[in-house]
């Protein structure tokens, strides 16, 4: 195998293995919009990465921690509807990174591998990344999967058991920043919700516990990956729309299969 | 286990004076009541009481605005609110759903769901059991725990009438067998006495508390609830008082056939 595919692969697995379980909880908590908007929001990390020359991941999870942070405060005053507060900060931050971006006109800048994701053109370095982070994040949401499980079951129930609520949210929150992060090599801002969510959904059928949901999830993450990036050579297309279409394509086998639970 | 005097007398949880408000209305004013181990206390009122917002203050999930809340040093409280949705999209048994609080072995989940009598749910998904049988499941995740207080949010809520007479002598049998404190929302007044030894009428004050015969006396009560109510409340009281014992005894008889049934 070429290294560049293998460095592909690789990148690809590792982010699917840990966005299929963080994408879980996201379904189950309905945060799908959440997770959309903190990704679009990511674009201006990219654009401040570059505006400051300090790293653009540095720059992505910077701005991903400030707006869920934002997002808490504001959210707390329960003035505006969340969706309608999520809308508004999606793109607003968005446009204001390309804005910035375009101010850049001096630096070359590939909007498009940004937008959609450039799995390809995974480096050593961007690889080093998603394993070193990936392990972390698997060993914070194992650490923080039961209080999650039971707050998103029933907040005020777990609160009284003695789950640390705010602070395990906090955490989850974090994770989500991160993996976008991580993930946005691959898929690109505008997909990343994608590998979050449709795996999760896919692997929905099949599953009686939280955990065969999760472990589900990543199967079917990870086989879109191998899938995507397969096709993509094949029929040379852009790998990271084909990384979502055969996802989407395996969720939609999925609901052709019987229902378990 | 027997409990000693010095335990059944000390209160597990009192409020003294307390009151709380919402965007300027008075919510709750000076409310005291004290719980005891081995007691059940059910807080009656009208829609809009406070009888919500008073659970909230005893679990800890709201802060009085005055007075105070004390509670026994140590003390584990379990809670069974009044809903429980449980997204379609989330596969959860009732197995797993009990030890989202506790790591526990399938033997004592088991356990537990034997003791509440569902332990046939054990596989069961979670959004798929009857309003009845979540309150069951819902008191053995807090059993599994060891509670010394229980609060129940309207456990009556969505059960049928013969449901809801099983789950009061469950309670009964809790307070009895484990020495816990019970503190309970009703809105009907039938079957609400049946194994209530402290009614606390609430309509953003305490209108009036005692003995569930003597309640229904109390002129507050009759103002609130009208006479019709009193006279159920008082046949009621007087009925179970001279059954109690009866009640009792056929429990256990009742208890030790099912036992050996599943052996």
């Amino acid at each position: 195998m070429e290294p560049f595919l293998l460095r592909a692969v690789l990148a690809g697995i590792g982010v699917a293995v840990v966005a299929a379980p963080l994408g879980s909880f996201i379904v189950w908590r309905r945060m799908a919009y959440f997770g959309d908007a903190l990704s679009h929001a990511a674009l201006l990390g990219v654009a401040l990465g570059f505006a400051t020359g300090i790293s653009v991941n540095f720059g992505i999870l910077g701005v991903c921690l400030a707006f869920a942070l934002f997002l808490t405060a504001l959210g707390a005053q329960r003035r505006l509807a969340q969706d309608t507060l999520l809308g508004i900060m999606a793109h607003s931050t968005l446009s204001l990174g390309l804005v910035v971006l375009a101010l850049l006109q001096t630096m070359q800048v590939d909007l498009l591998s940004y937008l959609f994701g450039d799995i390809l053109a995974v480096g050593t370095q961007d690889l080093y990344w998603i394993v070193g982070g990936g392990l972390v994040m698997l060993g914070l949401l194992a650490w923080i999967w039961r209080p999650l499980l039971a707050i998103t079951v029933h907040e005020d129930l777990a609160r009284v058991e003695g789950v640390p609520v705010a602070r395990v949210k906090l955490v989850f929150m974090l994770m989500i920043a991160f993996v976008i992060a991580m993930a946005m090599k691959i898929v690109g801002v505008v997909l990343i919700t994608s590998l979050l969510i449709i795996p999760a959904a896919a692997a929905r059928r099949m599953a009686r516990t939280p955990e065969g949901m999760a472990f589900g999830a990543v199967a079917v993450g990870v086989l879109s990956v191998l899938v995507g990036i397969g096709a993509s050579l094949l029929v040379d297309v852009p790998t990271g729309p084909m990384i979502v279409v055969s996802a989407a394509g395996l969720f939609l086998i999925s609901l052709a299969l019987p229902q378990r639970a | 286990m027997p409990l000693t005097g010095a335990q059944t007398d000390t209160s597990l949880i009192s409020l003294r004076d307390v009151g709380i408000g919402f965007a300027g209305r008075q919510v709750l004013s000076s409310v005291s009541l004290d719980l005891r181990r081995a007691e059940i206390l059910t807080l009656i009122g009208p829609n809009g009481a406070g009888k919500t917002t008073l659970i909230k203050l005893a679990l800890g999930l709201l802060e009085p605005q005055s007075g105070k809340i004390v509670r026994a040093p140590g003390i584990n409280i379990g809670y069974v609110p009044q809903n429980l949705t449980v997204d379609a999209i989330l596969p959860l048994t009732v197995g797993r759903f009990l030890t989202l609080a506790v790591k526990a072995g399938r033997q004592r989940v088991m356990e537990m769901l034997d003791m509440m009598g569902v332990e046939r749910l054990y596989h069961s998904q979670v959004q798929a059991i009857s309003g009845g049988e979540l309150r069951r499941v819902l008191l053995a995740r807090a059993l599994l725990r060891d509670v010394d207080l229980l609060v129940l949010d309207e456990p009556m809520q969505g059960v049928d009438v013969v449901g809801q007479a099983d789950l009061y002598r469950l309670l009964g049998r809790i307070r009895d067998e484990r020495g816990c404190g019970i503190l309970l929302v009703s809105h009907d007044l039938h079957l609400v006495m049946a194994a209530t030894d402290q009614v606390v009428c609430l309509d953003h004050h305490i209108c009036c508390q005692g003995a569930p015969a003597s309640v229904s006396r109390d002129p507050e009560f009759l103002r609130i609830f009208g006479a019709e109510a009193a006279r159920q409340l008082a046949v009621y009281a007087h009925d179970l008082s001279h059954d109690h014992t009866h009640a009792h005894d056929h429990e256990h008889g009742h208890d030790h056939g099912s036992e050996g049934e599943g052996r």
